[in-house]
């Protein structure tokens, strides 16, 4: 068997089995955390019968081990099952929840993962110049401030002074494409000032750190311009470190977006674990855990099989 | 030119005259802009509501785990949409009458325990069947069945027998009770066919408007039903946009995105209402904010430590501080002068710092800390109260220690459960439904363990009594006793702040809930 996909397997296979581990713990500290469906759905206004009633009804006089393993037994046809609280299909709920949330994470990995490789590349080649600490003083207060107070910052301006795009980034199928984007220009604009610091700053360092190679005095050496030399000797070779720095930055656009969801009102994700989380809807909480986890699985997956494309030794292992 | 003007604003009142027209002849005859402009806005408000547009509330209160089954309404999203598309029995009028909504009338038996509600004939739901008794039967059935998991289960307890006589839906009580109409005002008692015994969630009723969009904890869409059987609801749509951030509410009331928002936080209502085209309602209510002791729990089982307690809180500075103003103070009992038959003669007890120490040196407490639990979401400024309150008492030489508890599960871990601890009431229409909740001896949210038989005795007796004057009087005798005798600190009553567009006409204070009691869709309309 070729080595990468015998890798790729391996890591499918212990993936499977870390997904599993997520399960438990989520099911485990849900269970942990004080209060039930029933008490957090009746709220203030629960009566001893009510909650009774409420707990027949959801199930939740059955010990914590037959719910878990109903529950996997059910993940692994592929049944999510049904909210706990509005009783809604939980697939159907996370389907269009997590469109959502990809769309916007898409929207803004295509606008920051390019600006940021390209102002890293420009950092390098005018280092310790003006425009190296322009990019670097930018992107770094941009990442120091909360990103909430930065969506508010744009909200009063943007949107409530200058009226040029919504406050409310909601979006629903029957928007077009182009309203769609026009829809979410704000929080994907935050989200990308939230992210481009990391990025850049890592493919400014892992560029520098091959500059002072051999081989990069020989291309200096014969002529190349220093834009040439970093784009075609020194990036490649620094591809696995920024691959791997992308792809944290891409798993949180997926899964820590919770604050600008809040702030731009976007049906996403975040706030669907959070309400779940809230009123203790242990099924819809697991469900999304494990979408999360999937996520962060397989983004680290596709970047050390980066990784080790991007670098010969690892791909011919001798 | 009196008359002329005269004449003009008749015009305005037919429709016949714009806007723009108006402003340029009542320029040409030398009246100013400002003026005209009032003249203009009063003489199009005589015209009566306009029909048409789509109304976008913008809503705080709603999660993705909301259902449409009215049975589950607890928070502001789902109450509004019930209004939208729900109708109920009756409806507590502004002026806390009873009002008809799918009730023509109500009639109760000379001992105030049979209580007779005639239908209203000819409603027809929004799947168009034609509501019938029997639908108002089976829904209060729901309600109060021994499977319900409703809201309203609570305030149904006293029902002996219900049933459906043709056009009329009938109660009969174990006990007398001459509120039982503002009891079927409830917000959760939605009539639906069949009383949603097969699908609650469908969001199907008789009210205005029907659901056309629901996506939970996102928004919720409604359209204007054809076959309403009421002339009231302006709009062709109505939008609940859930936005439970505060800030990002404000600034989409300000970019005009919605026309309507909840919840106003109190510190940025001023500023609020000095942008254009924006008028913040401040509206007073019965909901307050409250510290609760136990009054069977040790230290607070003693009436002395409880009153040096509530003579150690001041009230005008937390309504300043907590409020900024916007709500009023209150008087250690759960009535204001939002109620019906409220007696303003209760003297106010005022803060005072050695009536609080002479109380407490007569307690004889033994000066170890009391601990006061409070959490944010107790209610906006909760800990911030609870600080004043730990300083103003530390002046009276009472020991207060705060202990921070998370919001999370605050409602089932802390409050009921913690002798003292800091707490919200929403209110309720009338003073006996408030005490049945809340203070009488077999309670289940007697939140303060106020356990006086001849307080019960009192509350019972005020049930039968259909003399209003003598109804007031033992309401005045129980005020007191919760006042002198009972566990609750209530400092203050907040008012509810909405906010709404300029573009909107008709709203009416209304002290029976947020946003004009959810009575915006109906009652508003645009200008």
């Amino acid at each position: 068997m070729h080595p990468i996909i015998k890798l790729v397997s391996q890591r499918l296979a212990l993936g499977l089995l870390l997904l599993f581990g997520a399960s438990a713990l989520i099911f485990g500290l849900t269970e942990a955390l004080p209060g039930d469906a029933a008490q957090a759905v009746l709220g203030q206004s629960a009566t001893p019968e009510a909650l009774a009633n409420l707990r027949e009804e959801m199930g939740l006089n059955r010990p914590a081990l037959t719910r878990y393993f109903e529950w996997l037994g059910g993940i692994v046809q592929g049944d999510l099952g049904q909210s706990l609280t509005n009783k809604l299909d939980i697939a159907e709920s996370i389907g269009k929840r997590l469109g959502n949330t990809l769309f916007l994470a898409c929207v803004a990995a295509i606008v920051s993962v390019p600006l940021a490789i390209f102002l890293g590349l420009l950092a390098v080649r005018y280092r310790n110049r003006w425009p190296d600490k322009l990019i670097s003083a930018i992107t770094l207060t941009t990442v120091s401030i909360p990103e909430f107070l930065i969506g508010y910052v744009v909200i009063y301006y943007v949107s409530v002074k200058l009226g040029w795009f919504s406050s409310l980034a909601m979006i629903n199928d029957s928007m077009s494409f182009g309203q769609k984007l026009n829809a979410i220009a704000l929080p994907a604009f935050v989200l990308t000032l939230v992210v481009l610091a990391q990025m850049m700053r890592m493919t400014r360092a892992a560029i520098l750190n091959l500059m002072q190679s051999a081989y990069i005095e020989t291309a200096e050496l014969k002529g190349l311009s220093t834009f040439q030399v970093i784009a075609r000797h020194a990036f490649p070779n620094a591809i696995s470190p920024i691959v791997n720095v992308v792809m944290l930055n891409l798993a949180y656009l997926v899964v820590g977006v919770v604050v600008v969801e809040v702030v731009f009102v976007y049906p996403g994700m975040g706030q669907y674990l959070v309400d779940a989380v809230t009123k203790r809807d242990v099924p819809v909480v697991l469900a999304c855990g494990v979408v999360f986890a999937a996520v962060y699985i397989g983004l680290n997956m596709v970047a050390d099989i980066v990784s080790i494309l991007a670098n010969p030794r690892l791909r011919h292992p001798k | 030119m009196n008359e002329q003007i005269t004449h003009m604003t008749k015009e305005v009142t037919a429709g016949k005259l714009t806007r723009r027209e108006f402003m340029g002849k009542a320029a040409a005859l030398g009246v100013s802009a400002v003026v005209a402009s009032t003249m203009f806005a009063d003489a199009a408000r005589a015209a009566g509501p306009k029909k048409g547009g789509d109304l976008k509330l913008g809503l705080q209160g709603g999660e993705s785990t909301n259902s449409l089954d009215p049975a589950t309404y607890a928070s502001s999203v789902p109450y509004m949409n019930g209004r939208h598309f729900g109708d109920t029995l009756v409806e507590v009028a502004p002026d806390g009458t009873i009002e008809s909504r799918l009730a023509e009338s109500v009639e109760g038996s000379a001992d105030a325990k049979v209580w007779t509600f005639k239908l209203r004939q000819g409603v027809e739901f929004h799947n168009g069947k034609t509501m019938t008794s029997e639908d108002v039967l089976k829904t209060m059935e729901r309600h109060s069945n021994e499977d319900s998991q409703s809201g309203a289960l609570g305030i149904m307890r006293g029902i002996e027998s219900m049933k459906a006589d043709g056009e009329n839906f009938q109660v009969t009580l174990t006990e007398a009770n001459a509120d039982l109409p503002y009891l079927m005002s409830d917000y959760h008692l939605v009539i639906q066919p069949d009383g949603g015994m097969e699908n609650p969630a469908a969001g199907i009723s008789t009210g205005p408007y029907q659901v056309e969009v629901d996506e939970p904890g996102v928004r919720h869409v409604f359209t204007k039903f054809a076959n309403y059987w009421n002339d009231d609801a302006h709009f062709d749509t109505v939008e609940n946009v859930v936005i439970n951030d505060a800030t990002a509410r404000t600034a989409a009331l300000q970019s005009g995105q919605v026309q309507l928002a909840n919840r106003i936080e109190p510190k940025v209502a001023d500023l609020l209402g000095r942008a254009p085209n924006i008028t913040v309602q401040s509206t007073p209510g019965r909901g307050h904010y409250v510290f609760i002791m136990h009054c069977d729990t040790a230290p607070f089982d003693n009436n002395e430590l409880r009153t040096a307690l509530k003579y150690a809180i001041n009230r005008a500075d937390l309504v300043d501080k907590v409020l900024r103003g916007y709500g009023s103070i209150g008087n250690d009992m759960p009535i204001n002068s939002a109620y019906p038959l409220f007696d303003e003669t209760i003297e106010q007890r005022e803060f005072s710092v050695e009536k609080a120490a002479e109380h407490y040196k007569k307690s004889g407490h033994d000066g170890s800390p009391i601990i006061l639990r409070v959490a944010d979401g107790a209610f906006p400024g909760a800990v911030d109260a609870a600080s004043l309150f730990q300083q103003t008492a530390a002046q009276a030489g009472i020991p207060l220690e705060i202990k921070r508890e998370p919001n999370d599960g605050y409602w089932s871990e802390v409050w009921n459960v913690q002798p003292f601890c800091a707490s919200y009431w929403g209110g309720r229409p009338v003073q006996d439904q408030m005490y049945a909740t809340a203070y009488l001896s077999s309670a289940d949210w007697n939140d303060t363990r106020f356990k006086v038989q001849s307080f019960d005795d009192l509350l019972f007796s005020a049930r039968a009594e259909l003399d209003a004057e003598k109804r007031k009087g033992i309401y005045s005798q129980m005020g007191r006793m919760v006042r002198d005798e009972g566990g609750l600190i209530c400092p203050m009553f907040n008012n509810f702040v909405d906010a709404s567009s300029n573009a909107l006409d008709g709203w009416e204070t209304d002290p029976n809930g947020e946003l004009m009691n959810g009575q915006v869709s109906r009652k508003l309309w645009f200008v």
